[in-house]
């Protein structure tokens, strides 16, 4: 990349040696010049390494690290879902609530997480156990609709008591 | 490099639009075609110099055979492809298109500075409805911050991308983005702040609805209250065109204006928004003298006679002239005439260069066009920031480097280039032309060719980095060796001319030199140049004459030495000024001040550095009394009783000049010697130029002058050398050249090579020092003095 922002020079920093270490195992998957491709990977480490949410300095931080300019790192920071720019729970849910899910019931599975946690939808419970995120989308598991992603895992065929199962399973 | 490109045979497809057959180049896309026959297919994503998006979608034409209507910018044209503009089909999805975008557009045309002059609106009035059948709350989108020069009012977007791809493909930067998705998308700078593009006025340009205004200009006139003045821009010496849109003769706002071989259809921030500072606190509106220390404003007759009296009944030679290098052609021709009237030799209109060992043998004109540079495959760069020194030829390099083109660098600062070098060495100045040598000895080697005895430098070490330059420059088939207004203003500049014409001449390279200045190629054909025996601008003020007549010259900031200029002017008996802006250093040394208009107010011509003259027309009307520069210097040859200052008009000064001027591209004499190089231990400074103290018109332009690009006020040094000094970053330290010092904020920064101080020039520091590129003294500020 030519022009080198400057205000994020040096903030590579801050990115701990193991995120470093798993964004350059992406890097490596593409062509040189291709550095962009990595991008979604590279904060997906930048977030764990975070607990979960990127900070605006570590979205820059990645733009360092790959050498790109740092807009292109926040436009896809904002993009997915699956990235939280403020801080979230120890457990993130996301309740898909796209056609196939909202024609099997995905409004009365929100309704129930929501009314069993005390929270909405985009909010963290107060003992900072779960953050429900805002408004999922369609996560590609159509044949068992309803479902929700809890950690990254997948739940699908949901209902009321086996929503419960797994919420109460979370620590 | 060959000027002539070769007809390329292109294959052609047969088209029908609206019924009318064509012929267009296969692999086009529809609205290139319609375009060229002038068929309107109304667009707001789509811009010819940009990449397609096809993300508005309100060029949908109707194309027969295909299932839905097909945006004209991003549908190839096909043989047979028969296509209708205006069909039911197409104007229906034209209209349902308009529709969805003013769902969420804000109804506030009367308060929008876009008002009047706005694609949208337009295009709304053509395809939209009287009506709204939308009621429920438009979305609201908050405005960004992003600089004095644009204007943001972000609630109005309609997410065409034009802005982003602009900073992206042209400009480099990439600074905006769309953030968010779907209904949340938003067009922002995101996290940068400001937008710090050399050329981001271009966004208010290419957006096409009134979310990127104009911020300066904001609220101050209406489209339909302006008229358009075709000009061209006078800060740089490559010619831009600019359309000055003017009110009752008060120059409002500057767009660009199409100029394909020299700015396409982009303008430069500095060309855009200087004449913000047109009409600054210290313009001259009315001639004035001083008398008995005091500043009195006097009529012209009474002016004229005291500037003939100050510089008439001299001895021969003992006027200086010293004339800014962007003023107009003519000006410097009847300037020269009065000089010869005054048997002065001394008349010179480089007065930021120091070095003239090479006068006669460097060439006035670039030796490749800017085309030429857009199409080379290898561009050298000595002693050349190309984005600030002339943003039209660093957006010029920046396309041949992404068509492929290698670029090199041997500068004295590590500037952050919209461009990846692929190689560079950073000296400081005192080593600049040692390591040119050194390239210059690679190439040599890799040749077999032996350099000139005369451009030897002792110590001059080839290294790898330089071989690698000497064999790319060897490959190169169309190679271009730039020297840049850096190199030009160092100690040893002839040297690194020779050089760079001996690299070039060795590579089979073109040689492009750029001064500083909008007219030094005018300057030269019109002989503002010291005639036979004359002083140079550095020797007339290092040898004081006795009068001096300034021509747009601020001796503290024009100039390659505020110390030196300052004690010549303070010293002479008596000193004219010719000049649109009078600050205190000038009033102070002056002794009469007669009121030039600027450009955009003045008449006259420029020649660009590919030798290409524009006759200017005044744009706006002259602040006060101010006069164009032909006319002051009629009235002064009448009262000095000289010959040949009885022009009724322009046309007559142009009828006298055209056959007297020399011919740029004349043979150029061969140098001789050289000086042995400068040498002085300790650090050196380099006097950048900020590319907004270009000259006086810019430095009084406040929102230029509120851009990160003219920040000053600090010391830069390598790491290296702070540590030597003890010096760190953030602190202060005194910066001293000769009586002059100043204590500066401390940048450590691995821009500076090691040896250098980067002190900027035309800076109120800048004024307070010496010369500005020569040895200079940091230390702790509380050190020894």
């Amino acid at each position: 990349m030519a022009h080198k922002a400057e205000f994020v020079q040096g903030k590579a920093a801050l990115l701990t040696a193991d995120t470093q270490a798993k964004i350059d195992g992406w890097v490596k998957r593409f062509p040189e010049d291709r550095k962009r491709s990595a991008v979604i990977q590279s904060l997906m480490a930048a977030q764990e390494q975070n607990g979960g949410w990127l900070t605006r300095e570590l979205i820059e931080a990645v733009a360092d690290y790959l050498d790109l300019p740092p807009v292109w790192c926040a436009e896809v920071a904002s993009f997915y879902s699956m990235f939280d720019q403020e801080p979230v729970g120890r457990h993130k849910v996301n309740i898909c609530t796209n056609i196939s899910c909202w024609l099997n019931g995905a409004e009365s599975i929100v309704a129930h997480v929501e009314n069993k946690l005390g929270v909405k939808l985009g909010e963290t419970t107060a003992d900072d156990r779960i953050t429900l995120i805002r408004e999922e989308e369609c996560l590609a598991a159509c044949c068992g609709a309803p479902m929700m992603v809890v950690d990254g895992h997948y739940h699908e065929n949901l209902d009321p008591a086996k929503v419960d199962e797994i919420l109460d399973g979370l620590d | 490099m060959s000027a002539v490109t070769e007809e390329q045979a292109v294959e052609m497809v047969n088209i029908e639009v609206d019924g009318t057959p064509m012929q267009v180049p296969k692999n086009s896309m529809i609205i290139e075609a319609t375009d060229k026959a002038g068929i309107n297919v109304p667009r707001f994503c789509y811009h010819k110099k940009l990449s397609i998006a096809a993300n508005c979608r309100m060029c949908l034409v109707d194309v027969e055979k295909a299932p839905k209507p097909m945006p004209a910018c991003a549908t190839p044209v096909m043989e047979g492809m028969k296509v209708y503009t205006t069909s039911r089909r197409a104007i229906d999805a034209q209209h349902g298109v308009m529709e969805f975008l003013l769902i969420n557009h804000p109804l506030d045309c009367p308060i929008c500075d876009q008002g009047g002059e706005c694609e949208l609106q337009d295009l709304a009035m053509g395809y939209g409805r009287s009506v709204s059948r939308f009621t429920e709350r438009k979305r609201v989108v908050k405005d960004k911050d992003i600089g004095p020069l644009v204007r943001t009012d972000m609630t109005r977007c309609i997410h065409c991308t034009r802005c982003v791809r602009f900073l992206d493909e042209v400009a480099g930067t990439c600074e905006m983005g769309g953030t968010g998705r779907g209904d949340r998308l938003e067009i922002t700078s995101s996290i940068a702040g400001s937008i710090d593009s050399e050329m981001s006025g271009n966004i208010i340009d290419l957006c096409p609805v009134g979310a990127l205004t104009n911020r300066p200009f904001r609220y101050s006139a209406r489209a339909w209250e302006l008229s358009s003045r075709p000009s061209t821009a006078a800060h740089d010496g490559l010619g831009s065109g600019v359309h000055y849109h003017v009110r009752r003769g008060k120059v409002m706002r500057a767009v660009p204006a199409d100029r394909e071989r020299v700015n396409e259809t982009w303008l430069s921030d500095r060309d855009r928004y200087s004449h913000f500072g047109l009409y600054a606190n210290d313009r001259v509106l009315n001639p004035s003298v001083k008398r008995d220390g005091e500043w009195v404003e006097v009529t012209w007759d009474e002016a004229v006679d005291a500037a003939a009296g100050a510089l008439g009944s001299r001895g021969a030679g003992e006027v200086g002239v010293l004339m800014s290098p962007s003023a107009a052609t003519e000006d410097y021709f009847l300037a020269r005439r009065l000089a010869d009237g005054l048997q002065t030799p001394h008349i010179d209109h480089r007065a930021r260069e120091c070095d003239f060992a090479d006068d006669g043998a460097r060439p006035a004109l670039f030796g490749a066009s800017l085309a030429e540079i857009q199409g080379a495959d290898n561009i050298l760069l000595l002693g050349c920031n190309a984005r600030h020194e002339a943003p039209v030829l660093g957006h010029r390099v920046r396309q041949a480097w992404r068509s492929g083109a290698t670029i090199f660098a041997v500068n004295p600062l590590d500037w952050n280039f919209h461009f990846d070098l692929a190689g560079k060495v950073i000296a400081a100045p005192q080593a600049l032309a040692g390591e040119i040598a050194a390239l210059a000895a690679a190439v040599a080697e890799r040749t077999g060719q032996s350099l000139p005895g005369h451009l030897n430098v002792d110590g001059a070490t080839v290294t790898d980095a330089h071989r690698a330059i000497a064999a790319r420059l060897g490959e190169a088939e169309n190679g271009v060796v730039i020297v840049g207004q850096a190199a030009m203003a160092m100690a040893d500049a002839a040297r690194v001319r020779q050089l760079a014409a001996w690299l070039a001449e060795a590579s089979g390279s073109a040689l492009d030199l750029l001064p500083h200045g909008a007219n030094t190629a005018g300057a030269t054909a019109a002989g503002a140049l010291p005639a036979e025996g004359g002083l140079n601008a550095r020797a007339m003020l290092e040898s004081p004459r006795s009068a001096y007549l300034l021509w747009d010259i601020e001796p503290t900031a024009d100039t390659f030495d505020p110390a030196v200029t300052m004690n010549a002017l303070a010293a002479a008996e008596k000193v004219v000024a010719v000049t649109p802006f009078a600050g205190p250093a000038l009033r102070e040394v002056a002794d009469v001040i007669l009121p030039l208009a600027p450009w955009a107010e003045t008449e006259g011509s420029l020649v660009n550095l590919s030798g290409e003259r524009f006759d200017v027309s005044p744009a706006g009307k002259p602040a006060g009394e101010a006069r164009p520069g032909w006319k002051v210097l009629r009235r002064l040859g009448a009262a000095l009783g000289l010959e040949g200052f009885d022009h009724i008009n322009i046309d007559d000064v142009r009828a006298d000049m055209n056959d007297k001027l020399a011919d740029l591209r004349a043979p150029l004499a061969p140098v001789g010697d050289l000086p042995a190089p400068a040498t002085a231990a300790g650090l050196w400074r380099i006097g950048e130029v900020p590319m907004y103290a270009a000259d006086a018109l810019c430095r009084r332009s406040a929102p230029l002058q509120d851009s990160v690009h003219a920040e000053h006020g600090f010391v830069g040094l390598n790491p290296a050398d702070a540590d030597a000094l003890g010096l760190v970053d953030g602190g202060s330290a005194r910066v001293s050249q000769g009586d002059g010092s100043v204590v500066l904020g401390v940048r450590v920064t691995g821009m500076v090579p090691a040896g250098a101080a980067w002190v900027r020039a035309s800076t109120p520091e800048s004024a307070e020092l010496g010369p500005v590129n020569g040895p200079v003294q940091v230390s702790r500020p509380g050190g020894n003095d």
